[in-house]
Formats: structure tokens, C-alpha cells, sequence
């Protein structure tokens, strides 16, 4: 029997040599006239260990990594087909690595276990049993397990995802002809956030199954997966994956047999940050500019072409099936007061074990920092961490110790956001972090509010003028205020929460403002839609 | 910025734009008509467009208005709008650097100034041999394993000073492939 060997096809795995090492391992078994069977399955989300060869033995799957072409010859000659554990790179057990063993999966259960685009795999691993159970639910039954599980938009929001439901289900429509929508956010543009990716390039039934369950839910028959165009592995793996789901009828005008239509389809973005929020991407999808819109109208009453429509982020839309398929009080068992469920966290940055980890509500971020991250990849010290992306507040340690829930961040004054954690070591300067926070907006504000479109250029003069030390006691009083300004005068996050980065740099790195940089300043490197 | 701007390998921006070639403009009156009558057309027009040419040509601006009945001012401030969007060809390849925090936090400050140096241009220029033009990009996804790099659809991780230079010259040996 020809040995079966897993090896990655995600971003960060490919990014790191992944498609070079398959087919050099297939070349060089046809060499030595070894049959074998190679998977491309989708990544475990321990990023550091990529790519990671695993090869399926008795006991279960034996993992090798990080794998260089220059170590297969070696590796096959110590017995890599065999799961033997000679070789230095070999991890052992892949279940048994604590990294991934002493995690919660739920939403990422199958993740790195199946071929993503491999429907018998799927099945065979509990997918399908939600939507299948929900073509036997009312929409109401289903929207009502929904509400009970007590799950909340993943996006960052965390809007308890039933209750936006419920809405659109109740919501009557305009015109002559009522269409309701299903869109998914996958514009996943903060940095150190690739849970939606990995969803999307490891096991993208679930997202399908997760967007047909909405559909019957709320009676809406055409869903939009608005995908960034930054990923475009996801999109080849999404756009497979959607074919299949018709070809099995898992999509398209008779879902499951139940005589009720579900059509989807992937939509690119076009590198907008902007487009993450939810109006802006309903304007996008629409085929305009992504300007913010004013709410209400809520989406849910007049979303996309003026129809109710659920936006849901990716995180939010894949933990249905298993609500569906377990029961909400499976799901709403894990987590800790308002935040039920598990969340999927992401190590990224100077992290010498960057990856995904999802644990249910509650561990500290200093838990996930040096349990599972290892500290920073430096070596050196970990000074600030950066949590719920470009919008999200950079921690000093002292608030370390703050479990990972949205209430609880809430009251540090910080956003759990998407659930990305960005490590810096100490060779920081958190001046030029606020500096890139104003410039970032500066970049990618669609330019309807005053207070973020001028605000964020502003900001970045005024922050060059206090780290070449012009007026800088004037200066940082005026950047205090701009940020205030920002905060409440702007329609959405972006020019509401651009602040929090800047201000928290401000009062736990103030000694970074005080510094005299003389270097020539660059000038915002990115493109302005304003300039 | 201390980069070195050798003025004569910078093509500029605005010395392109020919009249479109019959076998182009024939695949852009094409691409319009084949999805003009998709619900919100314009995007998926205008990434068709481009990943053909490389470029929406601004000549094709009036057509794609009169398709979907919008003004071109219309068109033009969507292609504006979005960064992706370009009106003028790119060099043979797109190279785009990754100027979000993560990658920061591992050293893509560094990075950028040595690829703007290595290939004498900044960003959104290209060089005079029409090799590279140079693009941020704010995430490409891979947080943990960066600094990352784009070029073209393939997304490389970990990439230092040494190791930009080796796709650069791994470049120049590539055919480029006929999509």
C-alpha cells in the first residue's frame, strides 16, 4: 500500500517552500520507486513548524517539520513513509504536539486533518449533520438555536449573530420583488488575523454549509462571500470548493432535496481596509466605491441592494453547522460570561510560535504569548502586544494578566476585535507605531468623514513634529485632542477607533515620544484617495 | 527617505497610454459584455479587465459607463477608490511588500528600504526596464512567518534583504507565463 504523506496547501505553508517540497518528495519516491500518496490538505495552524509533513501510520498521524528540500533525501532514508522518529525533525504524534493538544477546536477541528476541497473527507468527518438537520428545522427553529447557543459576530463587533438574524428573517423587503442575502465578510484585512483564511483554505465546506444553514434561517436564496483580494489562495480553494458544493447539491435551486434554493458566490475586493466594515462592503459588493454608510438602516432591514440581508464575519458563519450539529448548549457550554464559545486566537509578529489558537473565552494573554507563542522570536523581551489589529490598543505587560473576553478587554480599555495578537520585542519604537496607526488611516480612510480623512494626515504631522522635538509638550496636547477629535466625530471604526493604537501609545510608551529622531521623515507611502 | 532614485530607471507614470491594440480593445468590449448584467458589475468588470491586461486602460472607461449605465465619472471614481485598480500597464511583474504591523514587528521596515534601494524605485514606480514595479500591501495574511512579500499570486514568507534579492533575480530568469 502506497504511504500516505499530508503536506499543506494554505498560504503560510506555500509562502514557506510547501509546493517545492510536494513535488520534490513525489520526485524523488518516484526515484526510488516508493509508491505514495500525497494530500495537500489544509494547514494545523502551527505556522512555525511550516511546512509540516505528516505521514499517516497506525497510531495516527506523525508529524515532521519544518521540512527543507535539502532534508528529504535524509528523511526518506530514516524512515520518514514509516512515521519512524529518528530523524531530528521529527515531532512525534501531530495530536500529541501540546501546542495543538491542550486547544479547544472546535471551528478549526477539522483544520489540517482533511483535504479542503475533498467533500468524502468532509462528511466523513461530521460535516454536513448541521445542514442536514437544519433542512428538517423551521427558519425560526433554526434562528431560536441560534439565539440559545449564544454566539456573537466574530468580526469584531460581537453582535449576538441570532438576534441580527431574527431581525432579517422578520424584515418584510422593499419593491415588488423581496430578496434576502447572505453575505460573509472575508475581508479579513487586520494585520496578525488569519483565522478567516485558514477557515477558508483548510475547510471551506464549512463555511458553505454555514452560509446554506443561514439561507434557510432567514429565507434568503443568494449569498456573497466578499473574499479580499489579498488572498488569493483562499480564492482558488473557495472557488473548487463552491463547484463541488453544486455538483453535490449542497448549492443551487434544490439544496439537500429540500426543493429550496441556496446559490453563492465569491466576490474579490480590491485591497480597500475599508471594505471590512460592513456598509462599506455592502457599497463594494454593489459595484461602488466602499464609502461607509450612515445607520439605520440597519443592513439587516435595507442591506445589500437596498434587501435585508445578514453579513456575518467567516468565523461567525463556520461555527453554525456545529451549533447545528451538536446543539447550542454544546456551544454555549464553553466561554466565559457574555462571551460564549470558543475564539480563535492568532500568534503572529515577533512570536516564536506564531499560529492559530482556539481556546474557549478566558485565558490571559500572557498564557497565549509564553505558553503557546514561546515569547518573541528575537529573543529579545516582549514589550508591546497589539491585540484586534491596526484599530486594536497596544498592551504594555502590565495588562497581560487580562483574560482574553470581550467584556473584559472592554474594561481595560482595549478590543478583542478579530482575535489577532501582534507581538513586538523591545526594539520597538512606539512613536513610529502611532506615527504608521495615523498614517494607515491616512491610506485607507474612504474619505467620508472630516475628522478621519484630515484628522489622520494631521496626525501624522503631528507626530513627526513631536519626534523632531518642534513644539513637543503643544504638540502632544494637540494630538491628544486630534484623537478625541477622531473618536467622536467619525462615522465608523475606522476613524473612531484609529485613536486607540495612538493612545495607547501615548500613556504606556510615553518615553518613545520624548526621544529626538532627527532621520528624515518618510512621507506616507501609501496611496491616499484624497491626496 | 535616504533612497537612492536613479531618475533614468523610472518610467513615468503618465508617458504610457497608446491607443489600445484592436485584439485588447476587442477583449474588453468582450469582457463588459459578459458581465455587465451581474448584479453589481463594476468590480467584477474591472478585476476581469485587469487580469488580463494587467491594467484597465482609461480608454475603456467610457464603454464599461455606457454598459452599465453610469457616467464615467462614476467608473473612474470606483477605479480610483481601490488600491488594486491601476490605469497605467505595470512592469512584468508586480512585486508588493507587506507594510502591516506584523510584518513591522519582524523587520519589514528594513525590508522596504533595502527592496526600494535594490530596485532604485519607490513604491508604485517601475523600473526602467520594465522588470518590477514596486507596491505596498497592507496583510497578505501570513502574520506569523512574515515579513511577506506578493509577486504576482505567489505569497513568500520570511523574506530578509538576501532573500528579496534572490526572488528579484529568480525573476529575471522566469518566462512569464501566458494567462
Amino acid at each position: 500500500m502506497a504511504a500516505k504523506v499530508f503536506i499543506p496547501r494554505d498560504t503560510t505553508a506555500q509562502a514557506l517552500g510547501a509546493n517545492q517540497l510536494a513535488e520534490q518528495l513525489a520526485f524523488e519516491a518516484c526515484q526510488r520507486q516508493i509508491p505514495l500518496e500525497i494530500v495537500r490538505n489544509g494547514s494545523r495552524g502551527m505556522f512555525w513548524l511550516e511546512p509540516l509533513v505528516e505521514v499517516e501510520t497506525a497510531k495516527g498521524r506523525v508529524a515532521y517539520g519544518p521540512v527543507t528540500l535539502s532534508a528529504i533525501p535524509e528523511l526518506l532514508d530514516q524512515g520518514l513513509l514509516e512515521g519512524r522518529k529518528e530523524h531530528p525533525l521529527c515531532l512525534g504524534l501531530t495530536e500529541e504536539i501540546p501546542y495543538l493538544k491542550n486547544q479547544q477546536r472546535l471551528t478549526f477541528a477539522r483544520a489540517g486533518i482533511i483535504d479542503p476541497v475533498s467533500l468524502a473527507d468532509y462528511r466523513q468527518h461530521g460535516g454536513f449533520i448541521g445542514f442536514e438537520k437544519a433542512l428538517k428545522l423551521s427558519g425560526q427553529e433554526i434562528v431560536d438555536l441560534v439565539k440559545k447557543s449564544g454566539i456573537r459576530g466574530r468580526g469584531g463587533a460581537a453582535f449576538p449573530a441570532g438576534v441580527k438574524w431574527q431581525t432579517v428573517r422578520d424584515a418584510q423587503g422593499k419593491g415588488p420583488r423581496v430578496q434576502k442575502y447572505v453575505v460573509c465578510n472575508a475581508d479579513e484585512g487586520d494585520s496578525g488575523s488569519f483565522a478567516d483564511r485558514l477557515v477558508m483554505e483548510a475547510d471551506p465546506f464549512m463555511l458553505i454549509e454555514g452560509m446554506a444553514i443561514t439561507g434557510l434561517a432567514v429565507g434568503a436564496t443568494q449569498g456573497y462571500i466578499y473574499l479580499r483580494s489579498e488572498y488569493p489562495v483562499a480564492a482558488k480553494i473557495l472557488d473548487e470548493a463552491i463547484d463541488i458544493a453544486y455538483a453535490n447539491g449542497y448549492l443551487g435551486t434544490n439544496i439537500g432535496g429540500s426543493g429550496k434554493a441556496f446559490e453563492l458566490e465569491v466576490r474579490l475586493g480590491a485591497e480597500a481596509y475599508i471594505c471590512g466594515e460592513e456598509t462599506s462592503l455592502l457599497e463594494s459588493l454593489e459595484g461602488k466605491r466602499g464609502l461607509v454608510r450612515a445607520k439605520p438602516p440597519l443592513p439587516a432591514i435595507e442591506g445589500l441592494f437596498g434587501q435585508p440581508t445578514v453579513v456575518n464575519n467567516v468565523l461567525t458563519l463556520a461555527a453554525v453547522p456545529y451549533v447545528l450539529a451538536e446543539g447550542a448548549e454544546a456551544y454555549a457550554g464553553k466561554g466565559m460570561g457574555r462571551s460564549r464559545g470558543t475564539m480563535p486566537f492568532q500568534l503572529a509578529g515577533n512570536i516564536k510560535q506564531g499560529g492559530l489558537v482556539e481556546l474557549a473565552f478566558g485565558p490571559t494573554l500572557r498564557t497565549l504569548l509564553f505558553d503557546y507563542g514561546g515569547g518573541s522570536l528575537s529573543g529579545r523581551p516582549i514589550r508591546a502586544v497589539q491585540v484586534g489589529g491596526p484599530l486594536g490598543t497596544y498592551l504594555p505587560e502590565k495588562q497581560w494578566d487580562t483574560p482574553l473576553d470581550y467584556e473584559a478587554f472592554a474594561e481595560a480599555g482595549a478590543v478583542l476585535g478579530h482575535g489577532g495578537v501582534v507581538a513586538f520585542d523591545d526594539s520597538v519604537d512606539m512613536a513610529e507605531q502611532a506615527r504608521f496607526a495615523m498614517e494607515f488611516c491616512a491610506v485607507e480612510s474612504c474619505g467620508k468623514c472630516t475628522p478621519c480623512r484630515i484628522g489622520s494626515v494631521r496626525g501624522v504631522e503631528v507626530i513627526d513634529k513631536v519626534r523632531a522635538d518642534q513644539n513637543r509638550d503643544a504638540n502632544l496636547i494637540l494630538l491628544q485632542d486630534l484623537c478625541d477629535t477622531m473618536r467622536d466625530g467619525s462615522m465608523c471604526a475606522m476613524g473612531g477607533m484609529t485613536p486607540n493604537p495612538v493612545v495607547s501609545a501615548l500613556q504606556h510608551f510615553a518615553e518613545d515620544f520624548q526621544r529626538s529622531n532627527s532621520t528624515n521623515q518618510p512621507t506616507i507611502s501609501g496611496e491616499s484617495r484624497h491626496a | 527617505m535616504n533612497v537612492f532614485l536613479d531618475k533614468d530607471r523610472i518610467r513615468s507614470a503618465d508617458a504610457v497610454l497608446e491607443e489600445l491594440a484592436p485584439s485588447d480593445s476587442e477583449l474588453v468590449i468582450g469582457t463588459i459584455n459578459r458581465l455587465k448584467n451581474e448584479p453589481g458589475a463594476l468590480l467584477p468588470i474591472l478585476h476581469a479587465i485587469q487580469d488580463q491586461l494587467g491594467y484597465i486602460p482609461p480608454s475603456s472607461i467610457p464603454s464599461i459607463a455606457k454598459a452599465l449605465r453610469q457616467t464615467a465619472a462614476e467608473v473612474h471614481g470606483v477605479l480610483s477608490f481601490y488600491h488594486h485598480f491601476r490605469k497605467t500597464p505595470p512592469g512584468r511583474r508586480v512585486v508588493q511588500i507587506c507594510r502591516a504591523e506584523a510584518c513591522q514587528a519582524v523587520g519589514s521596515r528594513n525590508l522596504e528600504q533595502h527592496a526600494k534601494m535594490a530596485l532604485g524605485i519607490d513604491y508604485h514606480q517601475t523600473t526602467a526596464d520594465n522588470e518590477v514595479t514596486l507596491e505596498p500591501v497592507y496583510c497578505l495574511g501570513n502574520c506569523a512567518c512574515g515579513p511577506s512579500v506578493r509577486i504576482g499570486d505567489e505569497i513568500v514568507g520570511r523574506v530578509d534583504a538576501e532573500r528579496f534579492d534572490e526572488l528579484v533575480e529568480a525573476l529575471a530568469l522566469q518566462p512569464l507565463e501566458v494567462k
